[in-house]
């Protein structure tokens, strides 16, 4: 829920607008309707996979509107569908992505979900959990060497990757030489099928951040504002040249992995409906319409919005051709891909 | 390649290395160098001594000792527009940072199509007959060698060491190069002043012959160059050819020296299981079967783990001129 | 924490805060630390001498050595330590000759030949075989303390040990975090010696404490001072009692320092100063826990200097008969590759 001042009943808003506002609900209802979409063209056997990210949709949004576009570096993972949406990829880039398309970034070659795009700041990234750390942490070196005050790396990734040993690397590197880094874990409590206390003896993540000598804080990942708060505060400080800083945004992931999971198989539906009454998409619609920010036209209208934006999207990316059988060999190297020189 | 003039100096590999980093490192300031022990200590070979003086510790920086994230971080400044060094301290530290070569680095422009791509250099130092045992010994290239994405080169000469570094520091793509550290002070040899570069993907011919074709690289080249000569001596003519580029590799001219003797011998330290040797032996049966008038043959490593840290075990997994000399007799006279 | 007083006259002498340790027992910890630092030192010597390609150095590690291997039990506990660890392995059983024949590559060595010098393993005293490689022997450990948990196996403990080097490995993470999850009998210790090679452990991490740490894995982490043999054997003590009696692992960071090199092929002046090495002498754990020996009337100076003859005697004896042992057979390179037969093609 996002903070209400109990006694004047007034929206801690930590400097947002209206608009900020309402636009970081747009994004939360724009990534669940591509979420979703991603599934239902699944379903139709029109994509072979697809990955969700309900429950997330706060904790993105919220930490996109921290992020400086044009200046800022973003490596994320595979789940950051809303977060990418907020820091500038557009949905048709999205559809190209999920549809697997020639003018996708990445040529249709990558799995769905594993946005890139040189444009936009936003690191390109593979499958493997924390192979992704340390290219955020070299970022944010070459960022600190040539003296670019003002900029910062906001990485993220979520619970089960804070087991893996680059994890470890990247923090303590990053701690070093204190660098403009900032690590967002976004704990939603399952790395598959695997809960929090198989994965962990302490369950609260950012207690980490003392042994490695960095500031660590909590919030609520379920609250686009107090994520904004968090991750802009986190931000500044790097970006100022103060150092890396350990957040961690708790949230829950209401669906399985991906469309080729069963989350049945490892939890109840029962325990996934219990949290569903936190979900933070109509709370932070409750918020917004609680004080004012939008009536329900609005959102009626939003939403109409970003269905329609949904379906060009998606009608525009499905009539772009697929690569070409000879694009396989294009981009192994600068030069010919042969592995034998004549 | 080495060239006896007035604009050259006499220097073993190690002091290749060190001299091509030095200009790297003042020509270019996207250039830095990471790894352990490279800052204060100089390299545990002293081939960074005294860069940390001169460029200062965010251009030469000592990391903790965490593989993975050496080779990771250097991927990410890659990205970012860095040309970083990564050493890792011996080859045979490099298995924890596998996935970044393998997995990330070679990847990079590909999966991304071009729009990041991963300007790197890998450093290390590989190969045997240091009494290094079990892991100061080994050689590695068999690993990488056969992942698209990835360069990698093995020179022997310093004046290869120069041109190859240098190339590879411009390279746009990850190159893996590989130092044989048995040579370090062991070879020395004629470097061009100035800077140059050597194409990758190029093989070097140090001894031309018209019975047998030799193809060799790292210590051993020395080796079989050692022992060609002698069988000069008794009148065999043996052509000897580093191969100095491993992927990238020379396919012109290890088929032109294969139609010129008809006969072809690979000489590696690493293990013969899955080894250099076992690609180009399949390359010439591919494509010059009719040429040969004998059977390939690889004289390489035993296919046992490590050479031992005792004497006799280091000696019986190492090859000696002697025994590559009486192989190439043996194929000479087939 | 062991209480080191000045006799004067008319004030009343302090006990002895023992741990539970009786004279024998600190006298057999002091006995290790002199053998620890005899063996070393014949290392550097044969390696000067031409004998012996290579040595490690441990000194500054005597006492958190010889103190946890007096806690470690024979014939229950595994130890899995890393190449720095020559006190250690012969507190717990490893002889001088046994590391002599290592250091000389013989056949009748543990690893018959294969290994560097102080890769000891050996299956009748519970110590794993070891790489060189930091922190691999981690998750080995784990893997073994979670062996010993699946048979129900109370009363058993693994310690496994690492310098502060290897706290910044990926592996020593995941192993802390499995071992955690799994409330495994393993005492993690770390011999903070504060340099690894050359780097200091300000450029190792962002702070200084690695018990601190234990935290965030949710596990207890405790400090003691390294250059105190009662002080580690109580503390590693601990440690391997709560392990054993199924409380789970707990990380141990002992405080050290590294006197010499990091090996006869490394040179220290190139990367710390005299001065910071002379200041840190004054911390000596071997004078310091013979002085302490001495004022609490356990040994007397006579006795030392016996014991220490005792310990010189049996290291010549040693070498003398490891030197003149046989090297392997070369053939020997092929054995052992897999059970059966070494040859990739069937």
């Amino acid at each position: 829920m996002a903070s209400t001042d109990l006694a004047t009943g007034t929206l801690e808003r930590h400097g947002l607008s209206d608009e900020q506002l309402r636009a970081i609900f747009r994004n939360m209802l724009l990534q669940r309707q591509l979420d979703n979409r991603g599934f239902q063209l699944n379903r139709q056997g029109k994509v072979p996979f697809a990955l969700g990210s309900e429950g997330h949709e706060a904790l993105q949004a919220g930490a996109a509107m921290a992020f400086n576009r044009g200046r800022d570096i973003l490596a994320p993972y595979y789940r950051d569908l809303g977060l990418c949406l907020g820091i500038g990829l557009s949905p048709y880039e999205i559809m190209l992505s999920i549809f697997a398309r020639a003018p996708d970034h990445n040529g249709g070659r990558q799995f769905p979900n594993h946005y890139s795009s040189k444009a936009a700041g936003l690191m390109s990234f593979s499958s493997i959990l924390a192979a992704h750390l340390p290219h955020a942490v070299g970022a944010a070196y070459a960022i600190k060497y040539r003296g670019e005050i003002g900029r910062a790396v906001l990485a993220t990734c979520g619970d089960g990757t804070t087991s893996e040993g680059e994890w470890h690397e990247s923090m303590n590197f990053a701690a070093v030489h204190r660098l403009p880094f900032v690590m967002l874990v976004e704990n939603n409590e399952w790395a598959i099928s695997t809960p929090l206390d198989k994965q962990m003896a302490e369950p609260e993540i950012w207690k980490r951040a003392e042994g490695y000598g960095i500031p660590g804080r909590r919030f609520n990942g379920f609250d686009p504002i107090a994520t904004y708060a968090a991750v802009k505060e986190a931000m500044d400080r790097a970006r100022d040249g103060g150092g890396p800083t350990l957040i961690e945004g708790t949230c829950y992931r209401y669906l399985a992995h991906s469309t080729d999971d069963n989350d049945m198989t490892y939890r109840t539906r029962e325990a996934v409906l219990e949290r569903r009454k936190q979900d933070p998409v109509p709370a932070f619609e409750e918020v917004l319409v609680e004080h004012g920010i939008m009536n329900a036209q609005d959102v009626a209208e939003m939403r109409k919005s970003v269905l329609r934006e949904t379906n060009e999207a998606t009608d525009a990316a499905e009539a772009q051709p697929y690569p070409k059988p000879a694009d396989l060999y294009a981009q192994v190297y600068e030069g010919a891909w042969q592995p034998w020189q004549s | 390649m080495a060239v006896v003039s007035a604009n050259s100096t006499v220097m073993n590999n190690v002091e290749a290395v060190r001299a091509t980093l030095y200009e790297a490192m003042k020509s270019d300031e996207r250039t830095v160098i990471l790894g352990e022990d490279v800052g204060a200590r100089g390299n545990v070979f002293l081939i960074t001594k005294d860069f940390i003086g001169e460029f200062g510790p965010e251009r030469v920086i000592d990391t903790p000792i965490a593989e993975a994230s050496i080779v990771g971080i250097a991927v990410g400044m890659a990205m970012e527009g860095l040309r970083p060094i990564a050493e890792i301290q011996f080859a045979d530290f490099i298995y924890p940072s596998f996935n970044q070569i393998v997995g990330e680095a070679a990847k990079i422009r590909y999966r991304s199509n071009g729009e990041y791509t991963c300007p790197l250099v890998i450093r290390t130092p590989y190969g045997g007959g240091v009494r290094g045992a079990l892991s100061h010994s080994v050689s590695v290239e068999a690993l990488f060698y056969h992942v698209p994405g990835l360069k990698i080169v093995a020179p022997s000469f310093p004046a290869d060491v120069k041109g190859l570094l240098n190339a590879s520091i411009d390279d746009p793509d990850p190159v893996l190069f590989l130092e044989h550290k048995k040579t370090y002070r062991l070879i020395k040899g004629e470097v061009p002043n100035g800077h140059y570069t050597i194409p990758l993907g190029k093989a070097n011919v140090l001894k031309e012959g018209t019975q047998l074709s030799v193809i060799s690289y790292g210590l051993y080249v020395h080796w079989a160059l050692d022992a060609a000569r002698q069988l000069q001596e008794d009148g065999l003519s043996v052509e000897v050819i580093d191969l100095r580029s491993i992927r990238p590799m020379d396919k012109t001219t290890i088929l032109g020296s294969v139609e010129k003797t008809r006969k072809l011998l690979i000489i590696h330290e690493d293990n013969k299981f899955g080894g250099i040797g076992a690609e180009i032996s399949a390359m010439v049966a591919e494509e010059a079967l009719f040429h040969l008038d004998a059977p390939i043959r690889r004289l390489c490593g035993p296919d046992v783990p490590a050479m031992g840290y005792a004497l006799p075990l280091e000696e019986e997994f190492m090859s000696s001129p002697a025994e590559m000399a009486e192989t190439m007799r043996e194929m000479v006279k087939f | 924490m062991a209480v080191a007083t000045k006799e004067s006259g008319a004030k009343p002498r302090l006990p002895l805060e023992r741990s539970g340790l009786s004279d024998e027992q600190l006298v057999a910890i002091f006995r290790t630390m002199l053998m620890q630092r005899t063996l070393e030192n014949r290392g550097f010597q044969l390696n000067r001498q031409g004998k012996i390609p290579f040595a490690s150095a441990s000194e500054g590690h005597e006492a958190v050595q010889a103190g946890a291997a007096m806690a470690f039990v024979r014939g229950k506990d595994i130890l899995v330590p890393y190449y720095r660890d020559l006190g250690l392995a012969l507190g717990i059983g490893v002889t001088p000759y046994e590391v002599l024949l290592s250091l000389f590559g013989r056949a009748a060595d543990h690893s018959a030949g294969r290994q560097f010098p102080h890769h000891y393993a050996s299956r009748r005293l519970g110590v794993q075989t070891i790489s060189s490689v930091i922190a691999a022997q981690l998750p080995h450990a784990v893997g073994a303390a979670y062996a010993l948990q699946y048979r129900n196996g109370r009363g058993r403990a693994v310690l496994t040990t690492f310098g502060d080097g290897a706290t910044s490995e990926g592996e020593w993470h995941e192993s802390v975090n499995f071992a955690a999850v799994h409330a495994l009998p393993v005492v993690l210790l770390c011999e903070n010696n504060e340099w690894a090679i050359s780097t200091p452990l300000s450029k190792q991490m962002g702070q200084p404490d690695i018990y601190k740490r234990a935290a965030g894995y949710g596990i207890p982490g405790i400090v003691v001072d390294g250059m105190d043999p009662i002080a580690c054997y109580a503390v590693v003590g601990e440690a391997l009692e709560r392990a054993r009696s199924g409380g789970g692992p707990t990380l141990v960071e002992a405080k050290c320092y590294r006197f010499l090199s990091h090996t006869t092929d490394d040179d220290d002046r190139t990367y710390r100063s005299r001065e910071e090495v002379e200041a840190r002498r004054k911390d000596d754990p071997v004078p310091r826990f013979e002085r302490l020996l001495v004022e609490k009337s356990i040994l007397t100076p006579a006795g030392v200097e016996a014991l220490k003859r005792s310990v010189l005697e049996e290291v010549n004896d040693a070498t003398d008969r490891a030197e003149a042992m046989a090297y392997p057979a070369a053939h020997d390179l092929f054995e052992r590759v897999y059970e059966q037969r070494w040859e990739p093609w069937t």
